[in-house]
C-alpha cells in the first residue's frame, strides 16, 4: 500500500465507524494517514491539544475492558474532550434496562461520539440508529472490531513500510474473534495475502468465501510469512468442547520459538492482548525483539485519535 | 336457530378434490346443505338471506395449525379474544395452538381451560396443543389418553429438544395407542446457540448459526422412531431442501408423515435480516435463497402439506434488542391468506391446491372431519374473499396487539370480504 496524500481539502464520507466492512477504502486510508500524524505528534511533550475541547466522549463499555478503553480515554483526553466512562457490564440488563434504553438516556446528555463495546453482534450499528452523535464500535460479539484492525495496519506499516504483496498469518481462535474479522477484511482490502491458521474447530463455516489461505497445520500457515498474529483463544472455549486441552492447543497452536523460525527472519509477532502465555504465545516470543506487541498498544492511541477527529469534523 | 344463507355467483374451491368452479352453495342450521355448479339460480326459499359473491372466491375457512396464543399466562402479548377477531378479519376459521404458554398446557384442566374461554370469547375455533412431555422436562410424557378426552388435537414439545430418545420412543409409541398425532419442530441442541442460518451471512454478521444438519439430524431421528413406533407424526415447519428430501423418503414407506412450512420460509429468505433486523429472528430460521427457491418450486407437489403462519407475537421490548438478545418469532396470522396468495399469483401452485394446503389438509392432519372441506354435510366454516385485491401492509394497522411483522411495507395481494363459522357471519365488509 502506497499512502495516499490527502490534500486539506478532502472530507471523509463516514458517519460512525461500525466496521471495516461498512467504511470506504478511501476513508480508511484518511484514517491511515491521519493517524500517522498523531504517531509522530504522540512523541512530543506536551501531548495536549485541543482539537475536541467541548466535546463529550461516552465510552459505554458492557463488556469488561483494560486496553481498549483506557485508549480511547487517553485519546479522547489528549484531544481536549470532557470523557465519560461508562463500565456497565451486565449491570443494565439486570436492571431491565435495555441497550437502546441506555442510548435513549446518553443521547438526551447530548454527547458527540459513543465509544460502545457489546457482547452481542450489530449493537453498536443498532446504537447508532437510536443516537445523534457518531458511534464507534470498540467491539460488538464476534462481529468486528474495527479500531484494532486499523492500529494492526499501522504497526504493520510501521515496521514493514507496506500493506500491499506481505504475507501475513492470522492464528488462533478465527471463529470467536472480532479481531479477526476486523484485520482480514482491512488487510486483504490493503492488498495483503491472508493466511489463516486454526484448527477446524475454530474456523467459522464459510471463512473460505473471503479470499484467505486456510491452514490446519501451524508450521505449513507461517511459512514464509512476513508478519504473525495471534489470537487469544478463550477460557471458555475450551470448556465447550473446541478443543481437547491447553496443552494439546500449545502444542499445535502455540507459537514458540522453533515455529516462528518458520516464519521469514525478520518477521514480526502480534497480540491483540491480553495474552495467555503457555497457551496461545510462549513467553519468550512474546518478550523477543520481533514482538510488536507494545507497538500495538501505542499505535492504537495514535489510531483512536485520528478516527475520533475525524468523526468529531462532521 | 340460524338463518339459511345462500351464496350465489361464486368461484367455489373444493380444496379435497382440487376443484374451482362457478357455482352456489347453500347453508342451512350451520352446515353446507346443498351445493349447485350451476351460478345464479331462482332458489327461492323463506327467511333466506342470499349473498351476491359477484365471482369472488368462496371456500373453506382457513384452518392454521400452528399459532401461539398468549393464554395462559401471556395474556399481555395476546389473548384468545384478540386473536379470534385478528383471525376472522384475515379469513382463519380454525386454529391450533402450540401448548408453551405459562403454565405449560400438560394437564387436562389445562386443555379444558382453554376450550372453555374459546367458547366464551372466541368466534373461530381454537384446538389446543398439549405438550408430549409434562413442563416440556423431556422426562414424562402427559397423559395422552386423558388429554385427548379433554379436546387435545395433538401433542409437541415445541422448540425443546429432547436428548433423551428413550423417552422420545416410548411417547411416540404410547402415543399411537391413540392414534395421537405428534407435530414436532426439527431442532436439535447443534443450534443451541444459533440464531440465523448458518452461512455466509451469518459469518460476515457475526452471529452464531443454526447449521441445517440441525433441523436434519432431528427430523431422521424423529422419523425412525416414528416408523419403530407407528405413530401419527407432522413436522410442523421445514425449511431446508435437505429435510424436504428426508420426508420425501419417509412419504414413501409410511402414511403417517406429515409436514408444513411457515410462509415465511417461502416468502423471505436470510438477507432479509440486512442489518441485523430483529423482526426476522425466526425459528425455523430463513434459510439460504437455494433453499427457499426448492421449497417454492416444489409446493405445488404433496411433499409438504400445509402452510402455516408460524404466528407468534413478540412485544416491542423483546424485539428492540441486539440481534442475539431479541426474541424469536413473528406475528403472521393477518399476512397467512395474502402471502400465500402471491404463490398462486406467481403461478407456483393453483389456487385449489393452495387452498388444500391452508384448509383440507391441516384439518385431515388434525382429525377435525367436519371442518376444512367444502361438501354437503361439513359445517359452514367458509370464507369469501377477493383474491387480487393490492394492498400494502402498515404494520400500525395490524389488529394483533404485537406488530413484529416480517411483511411491513409490502405489496399484499387478497382481501377477505366475509367470514362464517357454523353458518353465523362473524366479519362481513359486504353490505
Amino acid at each position: 500500500m502506497n499512502i495516499t496524500k490527502f490534500d486539506s481539502s478532502y472530507t471523509p464520507q463516514l458517519k460512525h465507524l461500525l466496521g471495516i466492512d461498512k467504511t470506504s477504502q478511501l476513508d480508511l486510508e484518511f484514517i491511515i494517514s491521519k493517524s500517522l500524524e498523531w504517531f509522530d505528534k504522540n512523541k512530543n511533550i506536551p501531548k495536549k491539544f485541543d482539537v475536541l475541547r467541548g466535546k463529550t466522549q461516552i465510552n459505554l463499555f458492557f463488556e469488561p475492558s483494560t486496553r481498549t478503553q483506557s485508549s480511547f480515554e487517553l485519546a479522547g483526553k489528549r484531544l481536549g474532550a470532557d470523557v465519560i466512562n461508562m463500565s456497565l457490564k451486565q449491570s443494565s440488563v439486570t436492571k431491565g434496562e435495555t441497550l437502546i434504553d441506555t442510548a435513549v438516556t446518553l443521547n438526551a446528555m447530548k454527547p458527540d461520539l459513543l465509544i460502545v463495546r457489546h457482547h452481542s453482534a450489530g449493537a453498536a450499528e443498532l446504537l447508532s440508529q437510536k443516537v445523534d452523535c457518531s458511534v464507534i464500535n470498540a467491539g460488538d460479539g464476534s462481529h468486528e472490531h474495527p479500531t484494532q484492525a486499523i492500529l494492526d495496519t499501522l504497526t504493520i506499516l510501521h515496521h514493514k513500510k507496506r500493506i500491499e504483496g506481505l504475507k501475513i498469518a492470522i492464528c488462533g481462535d478465527i471463529l470467536h474473534s472480532r479481531v479477526a474479522r476486523s484485520n482480514l477484511l482491512m488487510l486483504s482490502m490493503l492488498g495483503a495475502n491472508i493466511n489463516l491458521v486454526a484448527p477446524t474447530t475454530l474456523l467459522p463455516m464459510n471463512i473460505d468465501k473471503f479470499k484467505v489461505n486456510i491452514y490446519n497445520d501451524m508450521r505449513e500457515g507461517i511459512k514464509n510469512v512476513d508478519v504473525i498474529m495471534m489470537l487469544r483463544l478463550q477460557n471458555e472455549r475450551m470448556l465447550s468442547s473446541y478443543i481437547p486441552s491447553a496443552r494439546e492447543y500449545f502444542r499445535y497452536y502455540g507459537l514458540d520459538e522453533e515455529k516462528l523460525s518458520i516464519a521469514k527472519s525478520d518477521a514480526i509477532v502480534m497480540h491483540p492482548g491480553p495474552m495467555n502465555r503457555g497457551v496461545e504465545i510462549d513467553t519468550s516470543v512474546a518478550d523477543n525483539v520481533q514482538s510488536v506487541i507494545k507497538d500495538q498498544v501505542e499505535m492504537g492511541v495514535a489510531a483512536r485519535m485520528a478516527i475520533l477527529e475525524i468523526l468529531s469534523m462532521r | 336457530m340460524n338463518k339459511s344463507t345462500l351464496f350465489k355467483n361464486a368461484l367455489l374451491i373444493d380444496p379435497k378434490n382440487e376443484k374451482e368452479f362457478v357455482g352456489a352453495i347453500l347453508i342451512k342450521e350451520g352446515i353446507i346443505c346443498e351445493i349447485f355448479s350451476s351460478p345464479d339460480l331462482n332458489y327461492s326459499i323463506s327467511n333466506c338471506d342470499i349473498i351476491d359473491c359477484k365471482n369472488n372466491v368462496l371456500s373453506p375457512g382457513l384452518v392454521d395449525m400452528w399459532v401461539f396464543v398468549g393464554e395462559p399466562g401471556y395474556e399481555h402479548i395476546e389473548t384468545i379474544e384478540d386473536i379470534s377477531n385478528a383471525a376472522k378479519a384475515s379469513g382463519i376459521t380454525s386454529i391450533a395452538c402450540r401448548p408453551d404458554t405459562n403454565p405449560i398446557v400438560d394437564e387436562p384442566e389445562l386443555v379444558e381451560y382453554i376450550k372453555r374461554k374459546s367458547i366464551d370469547k372466541s368466534e373461530i375455533n381454537i384446538y389446543p396443543i398439549a405438550a408430549l412431555t409434562k413442563k416440556h422436562c423431556g422426562e414424562t410424557m402427559t397423559e395422552i389418553g386423558s388429554l385427548i378426552e379433554a379436546g387435545a388435537v395433538g401433542f409437541s414439545d415445541v422448540y425443546k429438544f429432547n436428548n433423551n430418545t428413550n423417552v422420545i420412543k416410548n411417547a411416540f409409541t404410547y402415543a399411537s395407542n391413540y392414534d395421537a398425532l405428534i407435530l414436532q419442530h426439527s431442532n436439535s441442541d447443534l443450534d443451541k446457540y444459533g440464531v440465523v442460518n448458518e452461512s455466509e451471512l451469518s459469518m460476515r454478521l457475526g452471529l452464531p448459526g443454526v447449521p441445517t444438519i440441525s433441523e436434519a439430524i432431528s427430523l431422521e431421528r424423529e422419523l425412525m422412531i416414528t416408523k419403530y413406533a407407528s405413530n401419527r407424526y407432522h413436522s410442523i415447519c421445514i425449511s431446508t431442501k435437505e429435510s424436504y428430501e428426508i420426508i420425501e423418503r419417509y412419504k414413501d414407506q409410511l402414511s403417517s408423515v406429515t409436514c408444513g412450512i411457515s410462509i415465511n420460509n417461502l416468502k423471505l429468505n436470510e438477507n432479509d435480516i440486512g442489518t441485523y433486523r430483529t423482526f426476522f429472528k425466526v425459528r425455523p430460521p430463513l434459510r439460504s435463497e437455494a433453499d427457499r427457491s426448492f421449497l417454492l418450486e416444489n409446493i405445488s407437489n404433496d411433499i409438504v402439506d400445509i402452510i402455516t403462519s408460524n404466528h407468534d407475537p413478540q412485544g416491542t421490548e423483546s424485539k428492540r434488542l441486539p440481534f442475539e438478545e431479541a426474541e424469536y418469532g413473528a406475528v403472521g396470522i393477518e399476512t397467512l391468506l395474502s402471502a400465500s396468495l402471491s404463490l398462486y399469483h406467481e403461478g407456483h401452485i393453483s389456487l385449489p391446491k393452495l387452498i388444500k394446503k391452508l384448509t383440507y389438509n391441516p384439518a385431515k392432519i388434525l382429525n377435525l372431519d367436519n371442518i376444512g372441506s367444502l361438501e354437503v354435510g361439513k359445517k359452514a366454516d367458509l370464507i369469501l374473499f377477493d383474491k387480487d385485491t393490492p394492498w400494502v401492509l402498515d404494520a400500525d394497522k395490524l389488529k394483533t396487539k404485537c406488530k413484529n411483522t416480517t411483511f411491513e411495507n409490502q405489496k399484499m395481494q387478497g382481501k377477505v370480504l366475509l367470514t362464517m363459522v357454523g353458518g353465523n357471519i362473524i366479519y362481513s365488509t359486504i353490505n
